[in-house]
């Protein structure tokens, strides 16, 4: 990677639900083109700390922020960002694979697109078929993309969140454990699929298992009851960690 | 039962078969009463159908299939047509649904996804409230503050504004068809809101969350994901509300202007099925009367068979495909 520019940072974030600190104060930077896992027990605020990113803590009653969420230098929660333009730039995948159900493989694919503006059907067709086959699901739907999503395994429908995900090029996508639900198979394609990602967006993942943060990450940060404890390159964390409790949680001692 | 293989080879050999054994036997006097329960319902159907057949038979007779295309009712002449009774069922409660259906899904809409959490409970608890007004009472309430009111100004305006075309033409009565529509509509409104509000209350927020993920806005996420998922169990909703207007008798009967005719102008008076029973059985004087409003009541109960059939068919294939979406209700 030549360039390593600061895409997305966190400046002094501090999370809330009501009166309830979910995050506390956390300064992160995510460089262009890496894949960052956030790792952490349960209840330890990664999750939220994710979905302060695209502004999607706002939508749960009483979310709230202080502090700054910088994309590109430029301050997401500033009066005049539209939450929902910042979450076409910043796309989401969660952990559950959500396909619309009552939608085709193929309109779930072209769902994000079709919000922003009118598109025609050559230019759909053609970024249909460039996000399943970016999301390495192409070869197993192409020939039934009118079925039904639900007709898809719960690995495949992962995949097409992904594909749904990517198909208005966003700049950044964070993943809220995007393998939590999947078997092991399911979980090696997406684990894949992530390492080919980042050649395109850089990527924040939030994950439970670690061997998954140390094969796909770049950098990942140890988060514990709301706090960032220990950020770096993921070699580092996994192998000369610095705090007490990252070394602890990393050898299974807790969590 | 293999209890040889079970490794308990101090247990006393007594007690575990008298046990086993009781509790089958309360399994099958249960299970007995809940069948007798479940085949109690198409029994009675089918003697409701018997009974409707045996007390119309005098006019099945008679007038046959004529009967559901004839367009008299003369009681005098001994003459009997539900053509326009049928249709002023069908219409009525059509009508009905067309202002019922937007307002309520409107509401539902309105209280699960965008009004603020305090008044979502309050709101729904009052119009669900509504569904307990006896329909007299809706009936009388028509007389005294609808009627008055789509005469003076609503039936005016419509006549001023679109009667080029030919279902606002005519002198304004004040009872119609289009007053008992409305009032229809009032009444069923409350059972299409409540059951579209739990239906869309169940649409898991995930749903929600990924089509705001994507860059939906609010209103977006409602129309592109919610209501998608929710589709079948809002027809549902919908077929609920088609079968209490198809049946609805006593406001019907005060607003509607009972007159047996066929009119194009919704101002004018019709007539419904329900109305005519309710009107016409007590003074039934003669045999052939009687069992022409038995008759009536036989079609009726065809008509909301057929209806409800169709609707089935209808969820039945709106949610083929879509199993998540079929939950609904």
């Amino acid at each position: 990677m030549a360039e390593s520019r600061v895409h997305l940072a966190t400046d002094r974030l501090t999370a809330m639900y009501g009166k309830f600190t979910a995050v506390k104060d956390v300064s992160l930077t995510f460089t262009a083109n890496t894949v960052n896992a956030l790792i952490g027990p349960s209840g330890c605020g990664k999750s939220t700390y994710l979905r302060t990113l695209n502004r999607m803590h706002e939508l749960v009653d009483g979310g709230w922020i202080t502090g700054k969420v910088l994309l590109d230098g430029e301050d997401v929660y500033a009066p005049k960002v539209s939450p929902m333009q910042l979450r076409r730039r910043i796309g989401m995948v969660f952990q559950k694979p959500t396909p619309f159900p009552t939608m085709s493989i193929y309109d779930n694919v072209a769902a994000g697109l079709r919000l922003e503006r009118r598109v025609s059907r050559a230019e759909l067709d053609e970024v249909v078929e460039r996000s399943l086959r970016q999301s390495a699901l192409w070869d197993e739907v192409k020939d039934r993309l009118k079925a039904s999503a639900m007709a898809l395994s719960g690995g495949q429908q992962q995949r097409l969140c992904i594909a749904r995900t990517i198909a208005p090029r966003p700049e950044v996508i964070l993943l809220d454990e995007p393998t939590a639900s999947l078997d092991p198979g399911g979980t090696q394609r997406i684990e894949e699929l992530v390492f080919e990602l980042k050649r395109e967006f850089t990527i924040v993942i939030v994950t439970h298992n670690m061997q998954q943060a140390a094969r796909v990450s770049d950098t990942t940060t140890f988060f514990y009851m709301g706090s960032m404890i220990e950020t770096g390159p993921t070699r580092q964390i996994f192998t000369r960690p610095a705090q007490e409790q990252t070394e602890a949680y990393i050898t299974g001692r807790f969590g | 039962m293999a209890t040889s293989s079970l490794p308990t080879p101090e247990a006393p050999a007594t007690a575990p078969p008298a046990s086993l054994v009781g509790a089958q036997h309360g399994d099958r006097v249960f299970r007995l009463l809940l069948t007798t329960a479940a085949l109690a319902i198409p029994l009675l159907m089918g003697f409701l159908v018997y009974e409707l057949y045996t007390g119309s038979a005098l006019a099945i007779d008679r007038y046959g299939l004529g009967f559901v295309t004839g367009s008299t009712w003369d009681p005098v002449a001994e003459e009997f047509g539900a053509a326009p009774l049928i249709f002023g069922t069908l219409l009525s409660a059509v009508l009905a649904l067309l202002i019922a259906v937007p307002l309520s899904l409107g509401v539902a809409i309105f209280l699960t996804e965008f009004a603020p959490r305090w008044l979502r409970q309050p709101v729904a608890f009052v119009i669900e409230l509504l569904a307990a007004i006896p329909s007299v009472v809706y009936g009388l309430w028509g007389i005294f503050v609808l009627v008055p009111l789509l005469k003076k100004v609503v039936f005016p305006f419509l006549r001023d504004t679109l009667g080029f075309l030919p279902f606002f033409q005519g002198p304004i009565y004040g009872p119609s068809m289009l007053a008992a529509s409305v009032i229809l509509a009032i009444m069923v409104m409350p059972f299409i809101m409540s059951v579209a509000r739990e239906v869309l209350l169940a649409v898991p927020n995930s749903q929600r969350e990924a089509a705001l993920a994507l860059g939906a806005t609010r209103w977006e996420a409602v129309t592109s994901a919610i209501v998608p998922y929710a589709r079948s169990g809002i027809i549902g909703a919908v077929i609920l509300g088609l079968g209490r207007a198809l049946g609805e008798t006593m406001a019907v009967t005060m607003l509607i202007g009972n007159r047996h005719e066929i009119a194009a102008s919704l101002f004018a008076p019709g007539y419904t099925m329900a109305a005519v029973i309710a009107n016409e059985f007590s003074g039934a004087g003669t045999d052939i009367h009687f069992a022409a409003l038995t008759y009536v009541a036989l079609v009726l109960f065809v008509i909301t068979v057929l209806v409800n059939a169709a609707a089935r068919l209808l969820i039945w294939r709106v949610s083929r495909g879509a199993p998540a979406g079929g939950t609904g209700l």
